[in-house]
């Protein structure tokens, strides 16, 4: 068997290499490592990582089209999982730290707050992505409805970068270098869409 | 394509050197991948401990009620309180700063005490040091919602003021921190204008809990908790307490102070901690002390409004916040 052919390998390795990071995070914690301000440093990486496997989700597409790496689109969902999983995280160190559990205050908090509204709003629109991810979803949606539904994945993104972008104090590297990838990735399917257009366009008149 | 049937049986891989050579590469993959995660992981998580490695400052004692106004609550460790900082001039990654800050040259020194005073000069590090030390473990309270509490060495600032004799027209303290590019490489990504400025009125500077700190337990300061000589307002939110100062001056109007003109909407020139002013990103109500895993109330003043709340009197703190 090939590599690109060895679909259970990348699965192992892609399982494995992100659930590792949780599992150093449990580990340092265990150890009384997360440094002074522990719940900080939860929060801040389970969203890092969330946008971190949003992109890698993007990242699909291009590095099929372009290196012709179509193993990679059955690992896709995978990425996708794990954006949702850290994406839950991050929602629920919010709650339990934040919000202190006093769930009635969220709304106040989503309404006060633009970057929470924000953040919310791209976390509610995975929900319907994750429940839509097993090959019994799929079919029933039939293939074209399901990849429409899951191009929301785009305005998750967006999403997730402004809500990092907003929260920064000052120094927006970070969410930059976020939003510059995104940038990237985004405008890779503009471009490629605009030549598809204007491919099929004389065909059509 | 039919030209691999004549493919000699000699240049044939045998199927059990195939077999090793993917499980080698396999396991290549694991362990590089691995390793790549991980080292990304442990890049941005935060660093274990801090030494002290600062040089005792000895002082003297105070009375009781200047000592002990935090006395009741647990006072953080050394690692927790040089380990986790906000000097944007070195990060603006809170584990970040201590490293970045190890070779920060902070002797020589000297500070520039100028402006609307009888007796303008520039005090050097030795200068400092001649005033009168004494211990105050206050509560520090950051306008990004976590505290801790510090056991400061310092001076009163007042000290400093009286012998340089403001002008009766002085009504204001501005205070400017060191800045050297070629020391701060990272200052360009802090993303506010540096050097960084801070001011006060001349009745807080004035106040008896206003400190020159030059220490904290009982050594002098680590360079990322603003070496050599730093301000502490302990009922203002810290980034009022302006780290490694320069240059004191004092002026017949408001200063303008860095993170206000950053984004005024956000940060005032008061900037008293302040339970029932929220920050427009966030609240104010609780904190989370460093150390604890739930949040506390904030207090009032940071809680001394004993001491200070009379030097607001009659002030709205919504519209001067």
């Amino acid at each position: 068997m090939t590599f690109s052919a060895d679909s259970r390998f990348h699965r192992q390795l892609f399982f494995f290499n992100g659930l590792l990071p949780a599992l150093l995070i449990l580990l340092d914690g265990w150890r009384g490592r997360l440094g002074a301000n522990p719940v900080e440093f939860i929060t801040r990486s389970t969203g890092v990582l969330t946008l971190v496997f949003l992109m890698l989700t993007l990242l699909v597409t291009p590095l099929r089209k372009i290196c012709g790496w179509n193993w990679l689109l059955k690992q896709r969902r995978l990425l996708g999982l794990y954006a949702f999983f850290y994406g839950v995280a991050h929602l629920l160190t919010y709650l339990a730290y934040d919000r202190d559990w006093q769930l009635q205050t969220v709304v106040g908090d989503v309404y006060k707050r633009p970057f929470i509204a924000i953040g919310m709003f791209s976390f509610a629109l995975m929900v319907p992505l994750a429940v839509t991810s097993t090959n019994a979803m799929i079919k029933k949606l039939g293939g074209q409805r399901w990849a429409q539904l899951h191009r929301l994945t785009y305005y998750i993104t967006i999403g997730g970068v402004l809500h990092y972008w907003i929260i920064v104090k000052s120094d927006v590297t970070y969410p930059f270098f976020f939003a510059v990838i995104l940038a990237v990735l985004l405008g890779w399917r503009l471009v490629m869409s605009i030549k598809k257009a204007r491919g099929v366009a004389p065909r059509v008149s | 394509m039919s030209d691999s049937s004549h493919i000699p049986s000699s240049e044939i891989t045998p199927e059990e050197t195939f077999l090793n050579r993917r499980f080698f590469m396999k396991s290549a993959i694991w362990a590089g991948s691995t390793l790549a995660t991980a080292g990304l992981y442990r890049t941005f998580s935060p660093r274990p401990e801090v030494k002290n490695t600062g040089s005792a400052i000895s002082t003297v004692a105070e009375p009781l009620q200047e000592t002990s106004l935090a006395a009741d609550e647990k006072v953080n460790s050394f690692t927790e309180i040089a380990g986790y900082n906000n000097y944007y001039e070195f990060s603006t990654d809170k584990s970040e700063v201590a490293a970045k800050a190890k070779d920060f040259v902070t002797n020589p020194w000297s500070v520039q005490v100028g402006g609307l005073v009888q007796k303008p000069r520039s005090f050097d590090l030795e200068d400092l040091l001649k005033f009168e030390s004494v211990e105050r473990t206050y509560r520090f309270r950051c306008v990004e919602g976590w505290s801790m509490v510090i056991p400061w060495v310092g001076f009163p600032l007042s000290k400093l003021l009286n012998q340089v004799e403001p002008t009766s027209t002085a009504t204001h303290v501005a205070f400017e921190t060191y800045y050297d590019v070629k020391q701060m490489p990272d200052s360009r990504y802090a993303g506010i204008d540096l050097p960084y400025i801070e001011g006060l009125r001349l009745d807080e500077a004035m106040h008896p809990l206003t400190l020159l700190a030059t220490g904290l337990y009982g050594k002098t300061l680590p360079n990322q908790n603003g070496a050599p000589i730093r301000l502490v307002v302990p009922w203002k939110y810290g980034f009022k307490s302006i780290k490694s100062v320069v240059k004191i001056t004092l002026m017949d109007r408001e200063p303008g102070t860095t993170w206000s003109l950053a984004n005024p909407a956000e940060y005032g020139f008061y900037s008293n901690v302040n339970p029932n002013v929220d920050h427009p990103r966030w609240s104010q109500a609780r904190e989370r002390r460093i150390g604890e895993i739930g949040s506390r109330p904030t207090l009032m003043f940071n809680g001394y409004a004993e001491q200070v709340a009379h030097l607001y009197a009659g002030m709205d703190l919504r519209e001067d916040f």
